[in-house]
């Protein structure tokens, strides 16, 4: 090329941005070589594990062990894709789970539509999770019971999730308002509530609920696993949540408060209607930011033994045969929590974009 | 005829393919006081600050006080410590008190000695009487006391020009007086300056020229009594009758 | 008012119900699974290993309270290096994402990305998986640099073998961290009375790092290393980090670091534009006002929610129970399973966290108060 066709070129618009953006300067320069050198060492040969010399689909796991260490065996999630979505629910019925799964994926898409943010939302709320109940327990309406101890995968992750914010958020909300009250027994309560849970580690919960709640109770009462777990999962939320709430009321200017005495307002009637609506229209953002960060803690329930998503790819791979995947088993899991909490991160920002003029979305998130 | 302190020759800006100043000629002598004005978007903000380089220019020469402005790092921080901003936001940083944030700059650009530095602050927090303030934070002065320590903050590097960039737009209007009260004892001390303000009571009071501009270009520039009572252009007018109708 | 007196009362008469309801439940329960109560159960004889230990050595003979102590050291150590690791990891891709170079903010917005929205769990096996079943036995084992084995048993490291001078050389550490204290003292009161600059911040750095420098030369440097070495079926010799360890650290401090570049990154853009504009104007150099102006300001926005981050990297390490870490909620579950003692088990676990919680609570509010902005008075 001549010194004049490339003179052209270096002024043609891709250059320039290429010149800005990438070279600006000599530590940048060197900066993007090196970020440029590192992508090219990583990622054709990740490509052509992951996409062109992977193994989608093998009866069993011979094609798989062949290609070990050069194409990643998708074959394994294929095989396995029913056991990871439904767990042991029973097969015919798979399309309970499925509708049910559905639902939830409704109910939160309805929740996040700043158009049905009224009271009357707590009643879809409640009309959905009914409708859950009954296509996963069955036992009515010509419906085969299934017992929850057959409840797993994907399905129960979002169980987990729904039914654990559906029950956190009203305690939650009372506990916000505990926390502030002037009567220093209910303050001590609620204080003492959220500190010590927000203290400790969910799985000194997890344990807690799975190992002590037996023991508080008398002998002969039981309580399955799953409640058990859903109890701790709520308990925690509930701490959680209850700070953001607290949040939100404390931003709520004080004339407001004033001005609802003023008008005589007894308490509830004045949180019902002037406080928890402004308080909790502007802590959605943090809400969502919460749930986010409960719905990837759901998967702590592997530890207590409870079969949701991440259990049951754990479990696939104790068969002899997919034994050694574990690279691909849990990048898919990966996939499928980075989908639904990279989506809500997003609604997330854009909420509060939208709510908060000026607001830096989403950049403080709890771990 | 002595050389101007400031004069930009030919200079135009773009953001992006948006032209905001088209080929503006100013020549500034020493000791002059220049007031700025137009509607919104006429570009007056961003061509004072061009001068202490805050905004870069695309085509034309600027020199300041013999010194062209370039991408040379060196000059153009040896022109800021000649040329003493007063933002239209205070910007006081909040972290310190009124007297560090005067103290800051002369300790840190021109090395002097702490002490030095503090009794020169107090002598110009006095001139801009408020003294007794000196060791609260900005966080407890009111906005009109802020501006003040924002107006000392940049005579305490001893500058040869004193740029203003909507100083009372941010003020309650209690609060106006005070800071317009500073700068005509400032005027009237000799400073230089370059002021892009909407009060035309100072300008009447204190300007030598009143520049006016609107889309980018100088429109007129011309001593006070002559644009108050006689504006050559239609638009000038028209901006009049907008800004002292009320 | 008498209303809320009978509030409360209520409140606590119902609270107390409760509580003596699962008390003597648990009692009974506890009774019939012939399991004693109390913490008489740490005086006895552990009776299992532990495969790491910090600092403090143990055999399946000591003492539940000793293994109770073993398991304390080493969530330290997981969460002490992970913070640090996390920090400085953290701090890069904050500034990363801030940096005007394309590629750059767009690798680490893509970093930040993915590792949050990604349980920690499922990293951790992720790690764990590529350490235990990815890397190759220590027969063929990988050696990117010289006496470092990478394997399925772990990261095999050449290690300093123990020397007299190394206690010199932390003394002159110590000394060379005083020096540059005075130093700096020094350089300020200079300042204050004849107005010059003090030295950088490399004359800090080289008192700190010369001082023991200077010591080990002047010994001869004497440098022996321990190499780990092929014996057998596993290395012998340096130190190892096991598969567990080094799973659990790397996930902790790559999970955590993307929460720490997001607090940086909010922190720097918090301050306000006109703060760049201000020091611009006076004249301040761009190092100096980032000193001066820019980061005290950025840091008071930093460092409660890091602190937080901090507190949660701890929390996590808890999950060291899933990947076979023994850290202490790993052995408060072996020992509750092996003596049945699961309150008090877990009382342990909830008192040790809720201590560490308080008082990392206790410190960010010290923080607060001390360096918040004075706000309006009036």
């Amino acid at each position: 090329m001549s010194t004049a066709a490339l003179a052209k070129t270096w002024s043609d618009p891709v250059f320039p941005w290429l010149r800005a953006n990438l070279f600006s300067s000599w530590p940048n320069a060197i900066l993007s070589m090196l970020a440029l050198w590192l992508l090219w060492r990583t990622l054709p040969p990740f490509l052509d594990w992951a996409f062109l010399d992977a193994v989608w689909s093998a009866p069993d796991s011979g094609a798989c062990r062949a290609a070990r260490g050069e194409g990643a065996c998708w074959a394994f999630i294929a095989e396995k894709h029913r056991f990871i979505l439904f767990g042991t629910y029973p097969y015919e019925e798979h399309w309970r789970p499925g509708l049910a799964i559905l639902v939830m994926l409704a109910l939160y898409a309805v929740s996040a539509l700043r158009r049905f943010w009224r009271p009357r939302l707590a009643l879809y709320w409640v009309a959905g999770l009914a409708l859950i109940g009954v296509l996963m327990w069955g036992g009515v309406f010509g419906l085969r019971y299934v017992e929850n101890e057959r409840w797993g995968g994907l399905m129960l992750t979002l169980l987990l999730a729904t039914f654990g914010l559906a029950a956190a958020f009203p305690l939650a909300v009372l506990l916000a308002l505990g926390r502030r009250s002037a009567m220093p027994v209910v303050r001590g309560f609620c204080v003492g509530y959220i500190e010590l849970i927000r203290g400790v580690p969910l799985i000194s919960l997890l344990f807690m609920a799975s190992v002590m709640l037996p023991l508080f109770l008398p002998a002969g009462v039981t309580v399955d696993k799953l409640l058990r777990a859903q109890i701790a999962m709520i308990m925690f939320a509930a701490a959680y949540l209850a700070e953001v709430v607290r949040g939100g009321l404390q931003s709520i200017p004080h004339g407001q408060y004033e001005a609802a005495d003023a008008l005589g307002l007894p308490y509830w009637r004045k949180t019902l209607l002037v406080v928890l609506p402004q308080a909790l229209r502007v802590s959605i953002p943090p809400l969502v930011n919460t749930f986010i960060a409960f719905f990837k803690d759901t998967s702590l329930v592997v530890i207590i033994g409870l079969f949701d998503l991440l259990t049951s790819i754990k479990v696939s791979l104790q068969e002899p045969a997919w034994t050694g995947f574990g690279v691909e088993a849990y990048l898919f899991a990966s996939l499928v929590y980075f989908a639904f909490c990279t989506t809500m991160s997003r609604y997330s920002q854009r909420l509060e974009h939208d709510l908060t003029p000026g607001a830096r979305a989403g950049a403080l998130r709890d771990a | 005829m002595p050389e101007p302190i400031i004069r930009l020759q030919g200079v135009s800006k773009w953001f992006g393919t948006f032209q905001v100043l088209k080929e503006i000629d100013l020549e500034v002598a020493r000791g002059e006081r220049i007031v700025v004005c137009g509607p919104s978007g006429s570009g007056k903000s961003t061509m004072i600050r061009l001068i202490n380089r805050l905004e870069t220019h695309q085509q034309g020469r600027i020199v300041v006080d013999g010194i062209e402005l370039t991408d040379d790092l060196k000059a153009i921080e040896a022109t800021r410590a000649e040329v003493g901003m007063v933002f239209q936001s205070f910007n006081l940083f909040p972290h310190l008190t009124a007297l560090e944030n005067l103290t800051l700059a002369p300790v840190w650009v021109r090395r002097t000695p702490r002490k030095e530095a503090e009794a020169l602050a107090m002598q110009l927090l006095e001139r801009v009487h408020i003294a007794e303030q000196a060791r609260k934070y900005p966080a407890q002065l009111s906005g009109g006391q802020q501006q003040r320590v924002a107006i000392a903050r940049a005579l305490a590097m001893r500058p040869k020009v004193m740029l203003f960039d909507e100083p009372t737009s941010a003020l309650d209007p209690e609060m106006i007086k005070e800071v317009l009260d500073v700068m005509v004892e400032l005027a009237g001390e000799g400073m230089t300056m370059v002021v892009v303000t909407h009060e035309m009571g100072f300008a009447r009071t204190v300007a030598d020229r009143v520049v006016f501009m609107d889309h980018g270009e100088i429109v007129e520039a011309a001593p006070p009594q002559e644009f108050f009572a006689a504006p050559k252009s239609e638009r000038a007018r028209l901006f009049l009758s907008q800004i002292l109708g009320h | 008012m008498n209303r809320r007196l009978a509030y409360q009362a209520g409140l606590l008469a119902a609270a107390g119900l409760v509580l003596w309801f699962f008390v003597s439940n648990t009692a009974r329960n506890l009774e019939a699974l012939r399991v004693a109560s109390g913490f008489g159960f740490l005086g006895r004889e552990a009776g299992f290993e532990i495969g790491e230990t910090t600092f403090i050595a143990f055999s399946a003979a000591d003492t539940y309270l000793r293994a109770f102590g073993v398991g304390l050291a080493n969530t330290f150590r997981v969460a002490l290096l992970g913070i640090v690791v996390a920090t400085v990891l953290g701090t890069l891709i904050g500034l990363g994402r801030l940096s005007s170079n394309w590629l750059v903010a767009r690798l680490a917005a893509l970093y930040v990305e993915v590792m949050r929205n990604i349980p920690l769990l499922v990293q951790l096996f992720f790690w764990y998986a590529i350490i235990a079943e990815n890397l190759p036995g220590p027969r063929e084992a990988l050696s990117p640099l010289a006496g470092v084995f990478l394997s399925n048993r772990g990261i095999a490291l050449p290690v300093p073998a123990p020397h007299p001078a190394y206690g010199w050389m932390l003394a002159a550490l110590l000394a060379g961290v005083v020096a540059a204290i005075l130093v700096a003292r020094w350089a300020r009161a200079r300042q204050a009375a004849t107005g010059a600059p003090p030295p950088g911040a490399w004359l800090g750095f080289a008192l700190v790092l010369g001082t023991p420098l200077a010591v080990f030369l002047a010994s001869g440097a004497p440098l022996a290393w321990d190499r780990p070495e092929l014996a057998g079926f596993n290395f012998q010799g340096g130190a190892t980090l096991t598969p567990e360890f080094a799973a659990l650290l790397t996930g902790l401090a790559t999970y955590t670091a993307a929460f720490v570049a997001e607090i940086v990154r909010a922190g720097v853009l918090a301050v306000d534009k006109g703060q760049f504009e201000a020091a611009d104007s006076l004249g301040l150099p761009r190092r100096r006002a980032m000193q001066l102006v820019i980061l005290p300001q950025a840091l008071r926005l930093i460092v409660p929610p890091m602190t937080s981050q901090y507190l949660n990297l701890t929390k996590n390490s808890s999950l060291a129970v899933a990947i076979g870490y023994p850290d202490l909620v790993s052995i408060a579950n072996t020992t509750m399973n092996q003596t049945g003692q699961a309150i008090e088990g877990i009382a342990i676990i909830m008192l040790v966290y809720l201590t560490i919680s308080l008082s990392i609570s206790a410190f960010m509010n010290w923080y607060n108060r001390r360096v918040a902005l004075r706000g309006a008075s009036r």
